[in-house]
């Protein structure tokens, strides 16, 4: 496999001598091959930790997502692309279930965590939010005091131990200790937009999850804002499977190794168009459709 | 640079208020009137009633608040009722606070988006509206009836009266709950749940919190109109006139009882003239309650926002 396929900036964080290192790909797209934490591994050959089979979506008796068959690469970041009303939102709420909120809602198809299918009867959603946390397109901090929202879920999950200790791990993870660690005791809400952000970050990964999912992060932040939330993900994307929705892009082409391109059909389902890893679907598409989106001709 | 400041001048003329909005003026002048015709009602009325009643507070005092009904004019005081409408906030509290906090709950967070809910939702508001007489009916039907059989006294004890004015302002307690509840954003919601939490969890530590300032101002407003009823509790067996307390709790709650409402009900029907100026001292005491009822929700209202 050339060099090529791996995205500039990738090639520039590890420089050549790990992209000679890296071990022969394996082309076979199997799930039994270890997740790899070697960064320079490309997402496509990196075992899922979660498996979208056949997934459709409806609100009632309108379907909102049709057919979506996505294998979401461990310790990667996989973005999810396409124009306004395409079903990413929904999908990705599929994934921690949070679409079980909404009245009159039903999925087909399977959903699984390392084998496990999240939608089986025995599965407590509570339980799966735990480990698959979500970070909101509006930053949402609760109104109470900073320490207060990272050791909210902790404290809710009976957690003994050293929650000082937590939560400064937890925003430090979230790069966010040094701006804050004088002034704990403050109200969320008293912190900018990037910072709240990066506090609602704080306080999903509070909770050890192992997928985090991101509905729009930076919409609502300056480009300042936006750039500090990225160079925060590929920090966690060491720990942490990312997977996040985007209207941007350019977000999506510098943050992400992996990208899913959406569209809507006739019918306003949203489907996917073309999945690769992300140096692909910005250079190569196989898609026509997906090649006009990504050059910004439509959406 | 005469072309410039012709242009100038252009620009300045084409910015000029040309039009004077009359219709504008008119509507915020129907706006002001509006105020000041309810502000002056207000004081009309709180004057008046000052300025007949004050003369009985000066003259008398405490004596005035401590004494107990009296046929006598002159040894005439209020503290029976007072007594009794403060049993009656208390029982109001304790009965309609909690089950209509927790049907408001009920109905926000966790009862089916469906057909019957709406249904239920539409009919507690009509509730709400029903006079307050016929809950005066409800509670001589049913609760006098019931302390009948169960052989206190005759039935016309405070827990009727009580029981009937927590069910009079239970729609209202529920709706102004159920507004407060609905008025949480809906990111807070979902944050809890996008962390894990349980539905319970989440109305616990962050719904109800949340929505606790709101639900705190509906209930004691609520509270301050069944302080104010006088029809229901007339019907619910208060006793109109003057009657003597053993003074033991029992004597309380189980014997004849008598509310603020209800003192300057019956004293404002008196033949005596003296008991003009002693219905004005009343009010004014009863008012006092109540406003001294809501200055408590306002600075319990401070006090949770400040934790926020």
């Amino acid at each position: 496999m050339p060099a090529t396929i791996l995205p500039p900036d990738r090639i520039r964080e590890n420089g050549s001598a790990t992209i000679l290192a890296r071990p022969e790909p394996p082309f076979v797209t199997t799930d039994v091959r270890p997740a790899s934490d070697d960064a320079a591994i490309p997402a496509s050959h990196v075992a899922p930790v979660v498996r979208l089979d056949e997934v459709h979506f409806y609100y009632g008796s309108f379907r909102a997502v049709k057919d979506v068959t996505i294998h979401i690469p461990t310790h990667r970041i996989t973005a999810l692309i396409g124009p306004s009303g395409c079903g990413k939102s929904t999908l990705l709420r599929t994934i921690n279930r949070m679409n079980d909120l909404i009245p009159n809602t039903r999925i087909e198809g399977s959903i699984r965590f390392h084998d496990e299918d999240l939608y089986a009867a025995y599965v407590d959603p509570v339980e799966v939010r735990r480990r698959i946390g979500m970070v909101f397109q509006k930053p949402n901090p609760f109104p109470k005091s900073i320490y207060d929202n990272v050791a909210f879920g902790p404290r809710l999950m009976g957690f003994k131990g050293d929650l000082d200790g937590l939560v400064e791990s937890s925003l430090r993870r979230a790069a966010l200790w040094d701006d804050v660690r004088d002034k704990l005791k403050q109200s969320g809400l008293s912190l900018s937009g990037g910072q709240q952000q990066r506090l609602c970050i704080a306080r999903a990964i509070a909770t050890e999850p192992e997928v985090i999912l991101m509905d729009e992060p930076c919409s609502a932040l300056d480009p300042r804002a936006t750039l500090q939330i990225e160079e925060l993900m590929a920090q966690l994307k060491e720990n942490y499977t990312i997977v996040i929705v985007t209207h941007n892009m350019q977000q999506a082409a510098r943050a992400s190794d992996r990208t899913v391109f959406m569209n809507m059909a006739e019918d306003r389902a949203g489907y996917v168009v073309e999945q690769d890893d992300t140096v692909t679907i910005f250079t190569n598409p196989s898609h026509q459709m997906t090649e006009d989106y990504v050059s910004g001709r439509f959406g | 640079m005469s072309a410039h400041s012709v242009t100038a001048g252009a620009v300045s003329r084409s910015l000029e208020g040309k039009r004077v909005d009359i219709a504008g003026y008119v509507f915020t002048g129907i706006l002001l009137a509006s105020l000041l015709f309810t502000l002056a009602l207000l004081a009309i009325l709180v004057g008046d009633q000052l300025q007949r009643g004050l003369p009985v507070l000066t003259e008398r005092g405490t004596e005035f608040v401590t004494s107990p009904l009296s046929s006598r004019p002159d040894r005439a005081g209020v503290m029976q009722g007072i007594v009794g409408s403060a049993a009656l906030a208390v029982i109001v509290s304790i009965l309609a606070f909690p089950v209509g906090i927790l049907t408001a709950v009920y109905l926000e967070e966790y009862a089916p988006a469906n057909r019957l809910t709406r249904f239920i939702d539409v009919n507690i508001r009509n509730l709400a509206g029903v006079p307050s007489v016929v809950y005066g009916l409800l509670g001589l039907a049913m609760f006098v009836s019931l302390f009948q059989v169960l052989g206190v006294g005759n039935g016309r004890n405070l827990l009727s009266g009580g029981l009937t004015l927590a069910v009079l302002i239970l729609p209202l307690v529920i709706i102004t709950s159920a507004e407060a509840i609905r008025a949480v954003p809906s990111t807070i919601r979902e944050a809890g749940y996008g962390i894990g939490a349980s539905r319970w969890q989440v109305v616990r530590t962050l719904i109800l919190p949340s929505a606790a300032p709101g639900i705190l101002t509906g209930t004691v407003l609520a509270l301050s109109r069944a302080l104010g009823e006088t029809a229901p509790l007339i019907l619910a067996g208060a006793v109109l006139g003057s009657f003597s307390t053993g003074g033991s709790l029992a004597d309380l709650f189980g014997g004849p009882y008598t509310a603020l409402p209800i003192i300057v009900f019956d004293w404002a029907r008196k033949p005596q003239d003296e008991f003009r100026a002693l219905t004005s001292a009343a009010i004014l005491v009863l008012l006092a309650v109540t406003i001294l009822a809501n200055a408590i929700a306002i600075y319990l209202r401070s006090r949770f926002d400040r934790r926020w």
